[in-house]
């Protein structure tokens, strides 16, 4: 029963941080400010990271065509849509929920226990919107450009591995990530994003907002943030994937 | 001018305050006292509107507060600077940006305006030099001071205090205590103050309202206090050996 709590209460949130911003201006410079805190701040670890899978998923498909019939240009093509249908979007989006997510519910929930928040509704300012909104919105137009640099990235990682390998020729490969080359994918990767972008933002930033009490549960908030977010992203990412693809 | 009539507050079972009416006058430091856990922070939140009343009134000027519209409610709050007790900087901001944020948000003062209001309102607070310095890197009283600061940005007509200096140093917590009545009377504000430092009530208690187990048990000011007959206020003031020695000697005067 206490998940419909949980559910009601995040909406009622929602409604309050999707109002008119005091001033634009400086909404504004809060968007630019977090699109660079959560999205900029997060390229590192998300081109490690999709080197290293587009790299992976290369060798494993290569090693497991042993049957000669099969052309081996197909571990192009695999590498390729599997960065573009699933790791790019979702995998980078669970790693982005521990990352940005247990900053995002720390930063709020500080703010919630050491009386921030109250000052700034004491001031006549709407926190959820002033702290939420620049969040929500920063990582929904950030994050599809980091999801469009990892699957280049990642499809670069699969290069490489073929060319420090050898476990098919580069050429091959070259030739199979530009066979039967499906634009929708692109598309459905985008909108899971933006829908993961917004869970990352908004999940966290509730378990930061209705945090008490002191640093340990500030803590404890930020891990539960993390746990939600993730399995969120899972739920969408079946949901999505039904509504999109079936 | 703000009336409280007939507050009551409870949190569940835990009924916090009880029946408190009192009138806080305009030009005066008015300050609650009282035992911590008897109910002084919920009530000064209760007054500004970050609890909500289960009955009761609260009157600013001569308009009703508890059950206003939000929007109504907003016009008054920027009329409201408030002290938080652990001071309630922004710590990703730093010293100017915290005592600019007001100004922001609710002016359309141009950068140079603003800059010159913020380094008016640190003058105040005798802060000089830390503009750029981050809440972490000043003293605790240098954080208590920079609140003050943000919280007279904008010339606010209520000015709110909870325990302003806790955790300070005897001759820190005097310069704040003379600091609040000086801006009271020089900007003519209604100031409440929450404290339980005798120092304080002696120092700048123009009215004074006991609160003990939720419930107004006494008020009046500084010169009646000190010769009360109520047995729960002087065991709350004369619980310090200091406090009644002070008392004999006031009594041989
Ligand atoms: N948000 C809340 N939810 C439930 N109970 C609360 C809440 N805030 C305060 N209380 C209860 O109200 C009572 C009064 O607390 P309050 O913080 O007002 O005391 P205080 O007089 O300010 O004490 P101190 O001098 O230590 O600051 C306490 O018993 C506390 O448990
Ligand atoms: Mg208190």
């Amino acid at each position: 029963m206490k998940i419909f709590y949980h559910i009601g209460r995040y909406f009622i949130l929602l409604s309050k941080v999707f109002s008119r911003p005091e001033k634009t201006k400086i909404f504004l410079k809060a968007v630019v400010r977090e699109m660079d805190n959560l999205g900029i701040n997060s390229l590192g670890i998300v081109i490690i990271i999709s080197v290293f899978m587009g790299a992976v998923i290369t060798l494993q498909t290569a090693y497991n065509l042993e049957n000669p019939l099969i052309p081996t240009y197909l571990v192009g093509l695999t590498a390729r849509d599997s960065m573009i249908l699933e790791f790019s979007s979702t995998i980078v989006g669970l790693i982005l929920a521990g990352k940005v997510g247990s900053n995002i519910a720390s930063e709020i929930g500080t703010m919630r226990i050491s009386e921030q928040i109250d000052a700034l509704e004491i001031m006549g300012v709407n926190s959820a919107s002033h702290l939420i909104l620049p969040k929500i919105i920063g990582a929904v137009l950030i994050n599809p450009f980091l999801t469009i640099i990892s699957i280049f990235v990642g499809i670069f990682g699969g290069y490489l591995a073929t060319v420090f390998t050898g476990a098919i020729t580069p050429d091959s490969y070259i030739y199979g990530i530009h066979y039967v080359f499906i634009p929708f994918y692109i598309t459905y990767a985008l909108v899971k994003t933006v829908v993961f972008a917004f869970i990352i933002t908004s999940v966290p930033a509730y378990h930061g907002y209705y945090s008490s009490g002191g640093a340990l549960e500030v803590g404890r908030a930020s891990t539960m943030a993390v746990v939600y977010s993730s399995v969120l992203i899972l739920l969408f990412n079946v949901l999505l994937t039904q509504l999109m693809l079936a | 001018m703000i009336a409280l009539k007939n507050v009551y507050k409870s949190f569940g079972d835990n009924s916090v305050l009880e029946d408190i009416s009192v009138f806080f006058e305009q030009g005066k430091t008015n300050l609650i006292i009282g035992q911590s856990g008897s109910g002084k922070t919920v009530l000064l939140k209760s007054i500004i509107g970050l609890h909500q009343i289960d009955s009761g009134e609260i009157i600013y000027g001569d308009k009703e507060f508890s059950r206003m519209p939000i929007k109504e409610k907003k016009e008054i709050r920027k009329e409201i600077g408030m002290v938080f007790q652990g001071g309630a900087l922004f710590d990703s901001a730093t010293v100017e940006e915290n005592v600019m944020f007001p100004l922001e948000m609710f002016t359309n003062m141009t950068k140079a305006e603003m800059l010159d209001r913020v380094n008016f309102c640190l003058s105040k607070v005798n802060l000089e030099n830390v503009n750029k310095l981050y809440p972490a890197e000043i003293s605790g009283g240098m954080q208590k001071r920079v609140s003050i600061a943000r919280a007279i940005a904008l010339n606010p007509k209520y000015l709110f205090c909870d325990e302003p200096n806790s955790g300070l140093d005897p001759k820190t917590a005097i310069v704040i205590d003379q600091l609040i009545r000086e801006l009271t009377l020089e900007f003519n504000m209604t100031t409440v103050v929450n404290t339980h430092d005798m120092n304080s009530v002696i120092e700048i208690g123009d009215k004074i309202v006991f609160i003990f187990e939720g419930k107004k048990w006494w008020e009046g000011n500084r010169d009646d206090i000190l010769t009360t007959e109520n047995k729960e206020l002087e065991e709350f003031i004369f619980a310090s050996d200091l406090m009644r020695k002070f008392k004999h000697l006031k009594v041989d005067l």
